[in-house]
C-alpha cells in the first residue's frame, strides 16, 4: 500500500509536470526510456534469478501447487478478454496484456506503455493497481465465497508480498507457501507475457 | 526488436543472477537500483502522459476502462479458483483440520 502511493506520487508528479510543461524537451528522448527499461528488466531477472526460495521452493512442491499460478494467468487473460467484447476502445489482445500484469503495475505498466502507448500504460497502470487494492479490501469476501485459492488468485503477482500479510490472515498460514510460489512464477512471468501478449501473437 | 530484447536481457538477468545468489550486498544494491529505475520510468511515463492531451482528455474513460478490466481479471481468477480449489486442495485441506 505505502509502495502504491509512492509510486503513485512519482507518476503524478510527473503528470502534473507534463501538463504545465515544466520539463525540457530530452527528459523524453525515447532513448532514455528505451535504455532504463533495458536495464530494469536486466535488473530483475538478477533479482529473480537470485532469490533463493524462489528455486529451492519448486523443489519441495507437489505437482499441484503449479495450477494455482496457471489458474490465474488463465483466469485473468479470459476475464480480461470477455471484458474487451464490450468495450469499443481496447481490443482483446490489449486487454489481455493489461490482465497479464497479475497487479504487478509498475513492470506491466512500463513495458506496456513502451510497446503499445501510453495510454494503453495508464490503463494498465491504474487497473493494476486497482487489482492489489481490490485484494487488500476484499480478501474475507473473497475466501468465503471462492475458497481458499481466492486471496491467492485475486492477489496475482502481489500475493508473494504486498497482500500476503492479509492473505495468510484470512486463509491460514499453510496457505502462505502456495501465496508466495504463485507470486513468484507471475512476477517473472508477467514482462515476458505482456511482451508475446502484445508483439508476437 | 524492443520485445525481443526485453525477454533476453530479462533471461541474461536471471542466469547472472544464479551466479550472486551468496553476495548479499549485491542483492541488496540491485533491488535498491530496481526500484530507483522503477521510481524513474513512471516518473517519465507520468510526463510524457501529462503532455498528451489526448490522455488527460480521456482521462475518465481510461480509469472506466481500468476498472472494467480488473474486474475481469479478479473475478476470471475467482472462478477458476473456486474450481481448483474444489477439485485439487478441498480435501487434503481438510483432512488436516
Amino acid at each position: 500500500m505505502k509502495g502504491s502511493l509512492i509510486i503513485l506520487s512519482f507518476f503524478t508528479v510527473g503528470l502534473l509536470g507534463g501538463m504545465f510543461r515544466l520539463f525540457p524537451d530530452w527528459i523524453l528522448d525515447d532513448r532514455l526510456t528505451t535504455y532504463a527499461l533495458y536495464a530494469l528488466m536486466f535488473l530483475v531477472g538478477i533479482s529473480i534469478g537470485s532469490d533463493r526460495g524462489a528455486f529451492s521452493i519448486f523443489k519441495k512442491m507437489k505437482f499441484k501447487i503449479l495450477l494455482v499460478p496457471l489458474l490465474v494467468i488463465v483466469g485473468s487473460l479470459a476475464g480480461t478478454a470477455v471484458v474487451s467484447v464490450f468495450l469499443s476502445e481496447i481490443n482483446m489482445r490489449e486487454a489481455m496484456a493489461v490482465g497479464a500484469g497479475f497487479g504487478y503495475y509498475s513492470l506491466s505498466s512500463i513495458v506496456i506503455s513502451q510497446l503499445s502507448g501510453q495510454e494503453l500504460g495508464v490503463v494498465a497502470l491504474l487497473s493494476n493497481i486497482m487489482r492489489e487494492v481490490t485484494t487488500l479490501i476484499a480478501v474475507p469476501f473473497m475466501v468465503k465465497y471462492f475458497g481458499k485459492l481466492a486471496g491467492i488468485a485475486s492477489g496475482g503477482a502481489t500475493a508473494m508480498d504486498t497482500t500476503l500479510p492479509v492473505i495468510v490472515k484470512f486463509t491460514g498460514k499453510e496457505y502462505g507457501i502456495v501465496a508466495i510460489f504463485s507470486g513468484i512464477v507471475l512476477t517473472a512471468i508477467v514482462a515476458v507475457l505482456v511482451t508475446l501478449l502484445l508483439e508476437l501473437f | 526488436m524492443t520485445s525481443l530484447t526485453v525477454i533476453l536481457l530479462f533471461a541474461a538477468g536471471i542466469v547472472a543472477g544464479r551466479f550472486i545468489l551468496k553476495n548479499d550486498s549485491v542483492r541488496k544494491g540491485v533491488d535498491r537500483l530496481v526500484t530507483f529505475v522503477i521510481y524513474l520510468l513512471l516518473f517519465l511515463l507520468g510526463i510524457s502522459v501529462g503532455i498528451n492531451d489526448k490522455i488527460i482528455n480521456d482521462f475518465g474513460k481510461i480509469g472506466y476502462t481500468a476498472i472494467l478490466l480488473t474486474i475481469g481479471a479478479v473475478f476470471g481468477s475467482l472462478i477458476l479458483a473456486k474450481i481448483v480449489y474444489h477439485y485439487f486442495f478441498k480435501h487434503s485441506s481438510e483432512r488436516r483440520d
